[in-house]
């Protein structure tokens, strides 16, 4: 993972996820659901994702699991091409 | 039989129906939810707790389900149903679930669903 990529996805959730906790104290393998994101703002971040990206996640990816770690969006990202692996 | 909840915020809703528009009430309500509920924020909450709740029941956190494959839908009485399309209506076939039933209610802060999910027997 990119710095810059993290740094990209860190500020989707800042702005979308709704965490009670610090984004920037959330570490990249931290469950985000864990640390207090409901289900509906996985989907503003989802969608804000999708916006910064420039990418649609197919419903397939449309998981708990493709968005429950900085790590696993930045993998699903991958998979769907927008990032660098 | 299995049971599903989920709780949702209003305001939550409401953000993102301001923040993501069409892109945010087409990816995840269905055309006749958003007809019935005439996208009010409250309403949606309650539908989205509905498919939310509905996952759960059918123990499809993991499955890759599209919201909009779960649909609230009124009878002629009024009465809410499940309507299940594509990938969540193939699941619960799998699953051997025979029946779906759903309960909503909402303040103005908050919505939420249960649902019970029967098995074939």
């Amino acid at each position: 993972m990119s710095a810059d990529v993290v740094e990209q996805i860190r500020q989707v959730l800042r702005d979308h996820a709704r965490l009670p906790v610090d984004v920037d104290g959330v570490d990249d393998h931290a469950d985000l659901f864990q640390a207090g994101m409901s289900s509906h703002a996985s989907v503003n971040v989802m969608l804000a994702l999708e916006d910064s990206f420039d990418v649609e996640f197919p419903d397939s990816m449309l998981k708990r699991s493709a968005f429950e770690s900085i790590a696993a969006i930045a993998s699903a990202l991958t998979e769907l091409g927008a990032v660098a692996a | 039989m299995r049971v599903g909840i989920d709780l949702v915020s209003v305001e939550q809703v409401r953000r993102a129906i301001a923040d993501h528009g069409d892109h945010y009430l087409s990816r995840v309500f269905t055309p006749r939810e958003l007809a019935e509920t005439q996208s009010e924020p409250h309403r949606l909450a309650a539908r989205f707790a509905a498919k939310e709740a509905t996952i759960k029941a059918l123990g499809a956190t993991d499955e890759g389900l599209g919201w909009s494959s779960i649909g609230v839908a009124g009878d002629a009485a009024g009465r809410p149903g499940l309507e299940l399309t594509g990938a969540a209506a193939e699941l619960a076939q799998r699953r051997g679930i025979a029946s779906l039933s759903v309960s909503l209610t909402h303040t103005g802060d908050h919505a939420a669903a249960v649902v019970l999910a029967g098995a074939r027997s």
